[in-house]
């Protein structure tokens, strides 16, 4: 039986909401750990679990203040496991990338990542 | 100390003209990293007010600690060194210079082995314009493998990328196996 997954940010680490059901994730905060892998783990185990029996619609809203290269990687991993999931027609998959009005590097990188991955990506002013 | 080069000592006089803001001999841990984060953080609240160029000055801060740290874990790891004559520490140094520009000056331990790949993918950043940069961030992003040592020399092309400029760096050869390798990033 699949489970909500659900980790309190850090100073270093962001706040994960991958909840099942509905089929809603959320990274939002800093991501900034030496250990990025080790760090992203869990959140790759959940998103295989979950790939088994997807909701029909997908909603993955990214909200980072920072992130640092190694996470920038591990999110490339997160959206290509995304990506495997939408192939296989199970599920309607959005990302929602949210960036500071003031932020022009994270809008670009939520553009970048866009470019990389067949998913459909909003990008949101906050 | 092995590592009072007569070039970091220069180094080191030429930022304490500059403001210094914060300077650090010694091991360099995870948990060094989440103290220095926040108080360079409230600094740079303070002193810069645009907001852009704040996350700039702390993004490259943070890649190059965390260089620091990933070169300092391979190097204690190694088993091939009698670390015993060794005292394995790592430099950090943060300043702020002249019209209003920002240093990140750090220091590490390094096999001579790596040296070579390490100066190879620096003089080639080095030699790339933004554009440039960012197709090699990208093409590296999408085809290099992450390990839990590193990150992929993502943070080098990074640090070029975020500060709009070239990074100093140098090689002092200690022994026949390794060396102590320096990086200077300056922000304008």
């Amino acid at each position: 039986m699949a489970e909500n997954l659900i980790i309190e940010g850090s100073g270093k680490t962001p706040t994960i909401k991958l909840l099942f059901e509905t089929g809603s994730i959320e990274i939002s905060g800093k991501s900034i750990p030496e250990n990025s892998i080790g760090f992203y783990q869990p959140v790759y185990s959940w998103i295989d679990n979950y790939a088994a029996k997807p909701s029909a619609k997908t909603e993955i809203k990214i909200q980072l203040e920072y992130f640092n290269t190694s996470s920038s990687k591990c999110l490339l991993d997160i959206f290509r496991k995304f990506e495997a999931i939408k192939k296989t027609g199970k599920s309607e998959i959005e990302v929602l990338w949210h960036y500071e009005a003031d932020d022009e590097d994270m809008m670009e990188a939520g553009d970048d990542y866009n470019s990389l991955v067949d998913l459909t990506f909003r990008l949101i002013k906050i | 100390m092995l590592y009072t080069v007569i070039d970091i000592n220069t180094f080191y006089s030429e930022m304490e003209k500059d403001d210094l803001i914060l300077s650090y001999k010694g091991d360099i841990t995870q948990e060094l990293l989440s103290a220095i984060y926040p108080i360079i953080e409230t600094r740079l609240e303070k002193e810069v007010e645009d907001s852009k160029r704040r996350r700039k000055i702390f993004h490259v801060l943070v890649e190059c600690l965390q260089n620091v740290y990933h070169h300092m874990e391979s190097f204690k790891n190694n088993t091939s060194i009698e670390f015993e004559k060794v005292n394995v520490g790592g430099l950090f140094m943060m300043s702020r210079g002249e019209e209003n520009s920002y240093r990140v000056f750090t220091g590490n331990f390094i096999l001579n082995e790596k040296l070579e790949v390490l100066k190879q993918r620096i003089d080639k950043v080095n030699a790339m314009n933004a554009q440039e940069l960012k197709a090699f961030y990208l093409g590296s992003l999408s085809t290099s493998e992450l390990s839990d040592k590193g990150g992929a020399g993502l943070g080098i092309i990074d640090m070029a990328r975020k500060s709009e400029n070239k990074l100093e760096y140098q090689f002092h050869p200690l022994t026949d196996s390794y060396s102590f390798f320096t990086l200077a990033v300056k922000i304008n």
